[in-house]
């Protein structure tokens, strides 16, 4: 990996625990909790609309990172990621409102629900190729959209479903500020598991399946058997932070959840870089910052010339659209490997400065 | 039973049905010759009616000057499309250039509703006589113009691959890549060709859908029922696409005369073509006529 490059020249492992640990070196370790302890402060700190996007930034990033387990560790394409978002919003707050599941519970019960519809859609990726899961995932997201606009004892059909505010030992967190805890909670469950995984013998198979599937299969990995999985984690995730959004918004519908949010999600984890934990995160916080800042730009820009000439104020949803698709194409193009890859050469940079070698 | 409602479903099948055949076909054109799954290929489609509509209504020209004046203009535009974008593009990991195409897709969309608005444009009439009478059957002149036009793409596709030196070079390009270059063919232009190809076949299916319905971005949705198509027919078979095409089209007739017939659950029409693909998917995987991959170490 890239990553060890900073490892500084002479400093060899000698056990193979130290090659698979999470931080390289204490002071990692330690800015990391530091770093988590100092988020704990964020709601006494910052405003409710910058607390309300880095929940957004939190939530978006559980499902990114299902999306990356896919994409980026096995080498797959799914288009469908936002139906089983949806899904798992819509699954949450119906087993909380129809069976009086408490919230606490209704959300990894989710993932799971998310999860097993996940499989069966992910059956046909287990026997074909990377080509032609796309075309499953993307079947997936029309027939998961169409089967909620369906079922009106599931999501209320045309109404919006409402959710229950999240609760833990009958103390219900309401607003942003203390749900601001949740998602944290989740995110740093969800990356530390997905971190784990990937040191695991399992993880380890799905990379060699991206790598060179042939060589994996003769090497003794059950092709089917990690791809459906791969398929059905990604779900699982989708699922939790679609369940997580359920609670946040208290209202779900299925406004908004169509293909383009499913690209959006492609878009985090192309931007962050495929097969990066950390730049999911990262992908995530731009794609979620970016409407948000060209909405500011927007806001200077009006009144102005090129406003009048362009029209600006009243199509920025078709620019935000435009800018996100040119995004993807020209990190694909210039910058395969995302922010990640970026902020690993900045880190490099710093440590070996001022001799570049 | 309702004899008359069901038989012109099903020449509405059959005339939507050639259409998706059309686009399928340069779906899979661009398939075979480069191994892209395009996702791009519905806003080709788009921009190809669009433009036509620009010249026709803007700038008063007669149709028939306005088709092949926005044909070669999608001509020229696949051929920048593929040297700019997905030449680059070429050795990379073939996931990288999927999302690429999608990257492509979303971009085209967003700057087509910036530029011409969300609501549909009704295209002028090309026709003077509104319909024909065909068996007993009034069919409206744009459906039957519109089945002509469909064939006549087929055909000439047929004749292409078949005969003409370059749809050779395309196959041999297809066949194995590394031959053909030796053999003295460049795939550079091969691929650019399939490219300008795609998209100029794209516009005329976009146009004459146009001429029916008017220009709206929910033409589109054409290149997203590309897919039920082509993997029905296989996704590496020129003349499975067109089947496809034909099946998927009349599927979803039946399907809506069936749903209002008899089950009355609504909308069926647009979701049908993604459980046969779900179906296919699992029991078929290489479709009616795509070839079985045999991989050899």
């Amino acid at each position: 990996m890239v990553a060890r490059s900073t490892i500084p020249a002479g400093d060899f492992r000698t056990s193979y625990a130290a090659d698979t640990t999470i931080f390289p070196t204490k002071t990692s370790r330690n800015f990391a909790i530091a770093g988590v302890i100092l988020l704990c402060f964020a709601p006494q700190v910052f405003s409710e609309f910058w607390l309300s996007i880095a929940i957004q930034i939190g939530i978006f990033s559980i499902a990114a990172l299902g999306l990356n387990i896919l994409v980026g560790f096995t080498g797959q394409i799914s288009i469908g990621q936002a139906g089983f978002f949806l899904l798992g919003a819509f699954t949450s707050a119906y087993i909380n409102n129809a069976y009086a599941i408490p919230v606490f519970f209704a959300i990894p019960l989710a993932g799971v629900v998310t999860a097993l519809v996940g499989l069966v859609f992910g059956i046909p990726a287990a026997r074909l190729k990377g080509l032609y899961l796309v075309i499953a995932t993307l079947a997936a997201q029309y027939i998961l959209l169409d089967f909620f606009s369906r079922a009106e004892w599931f999501s209320g059909g045309s109404v919006p479903a409402s959710a229950n505010p999240f609760s833990i030992f009958g103390y219900t967190l309401r607003g942003d500020r203390q749900y601001f805890y949740v998602v944290l909670a989740y995110v740093l469950v969800c990356y530390l598991l997905v971190t784990n995984l990937m040191r695991t013998r399992d993880g380890r198979a799905l990379i060699a399946i991206r790598d060179h599937y042939l060589s994996a299969e003769i090497m003794g990995i059950n092709l089917t058997k990690y791809r459906t999985l791969s398929f059905g984690l990604a779900a699982f995730f989708a699922g939790i932070a679609g369940a997580l959004y359920a609670h946040y918004q208290l209202v779900v519908s299925q406004e908004g959840f169509g293909i383009e949010r499913s690209i959006l999600f492609l878009a985090m984890i192309i931007i962050g870089g495929t097969g990066s934990i950390m730049g999911t995160l990262m992908g995530t916080a731009f794609v979620v910052l970016l409407p948000e800042s060209m909405e500011l730009l927007s806001h200077y820009l009006k009144g102005g010339a090129i406003d009048k000439a362009l029209a600006l104020n009243n199509n920025i949803t078709f620019l935000r659209e435009i800018a996100i698709g040119l995004i993807i194409i020209a990190f694909l193009m210039f910058e395969p490997d995302g922010l990640a890859h970026r902020w690993r050469q900045i880190k490099t940079y710093w440590k070996l400065y001022p001799f570049s070698h | 039973m309702n004899t008359a409602f069901l038989i012109q479903l099903l020449v509405n099948g059959l005339v939507v049905g050639t259409l998706y055949g059309v686009v399928a076909m340069s779906f899979v054109l661009i398939y075979k010759a480069t191994q892209v799954v395009n996702f791009a290929q519905g806003e080709l489609l788009l921009i190809g009616a669009w433009v036509c509509w620009t010249l026709l209504t803007k700038f008063q020209v007669p149709f028939w000057a306005g088709m092949p004046l926005s044909l070669i203009f999608m001509f020229a535009f696949g051929i920048a499309i593929q040297v700019v974008i997905l030449r680059p593009m070429i050795g990379e990991p073939i996931i990288s250039v999927i999302m690429v195409t999608i990257g492509l897709s979303t971009v085209f969309q967003a700057a087509l509703k910036w530029i011409y608005g969300v609501n549909p444009q009704p295209f002028p009439p090309v026709f003077s006589s509104k319909a024909v009478d065909i068996f007993g059957l009034q069919i409206q002149t744009v459906y039957v113009m519109s089945l002509v036009v469909s064939v006549l793409m087929m055909l000439g596709m047929a004749w292409f691959f078949k005969a003409s030196k370059y749809g050779l070079a395309m196959r041999a390009t297809a066949f194995n890549q590394q031959v053909a270059q030796s053999l003295g063919i460049s795939v550079k232009s091969v691929f650019a060709m399939a490219w300008a190809i795609s998209a100029t076949v794209s516009a005329v299916a976009g146009v004459v859908v146009a001429v029916v319905n008017g220009v709206s971005s929910g033409l589109s949705a054409y290149g997203i029922k590309v897919f039920p198509a082509a993997i029905l027919g296989g996704l590496d078979s020129v003349g499975g696409a067109v089947l496809g095409g034909i099946i998927i089209g009349l599927l979803e007739n039946i399907a809506q005369y069936v749903d209002s017939q008899y089950l009355h659950w609504g909308n069926l029409y647009e979701i049908a073509p993604f459980y046969v693909l779900i179906i296919i998917l699992m029991i078929k995987p290489y479709g009616l006529f795509g070839t079985k991959d045999i991989e050899r170490i």
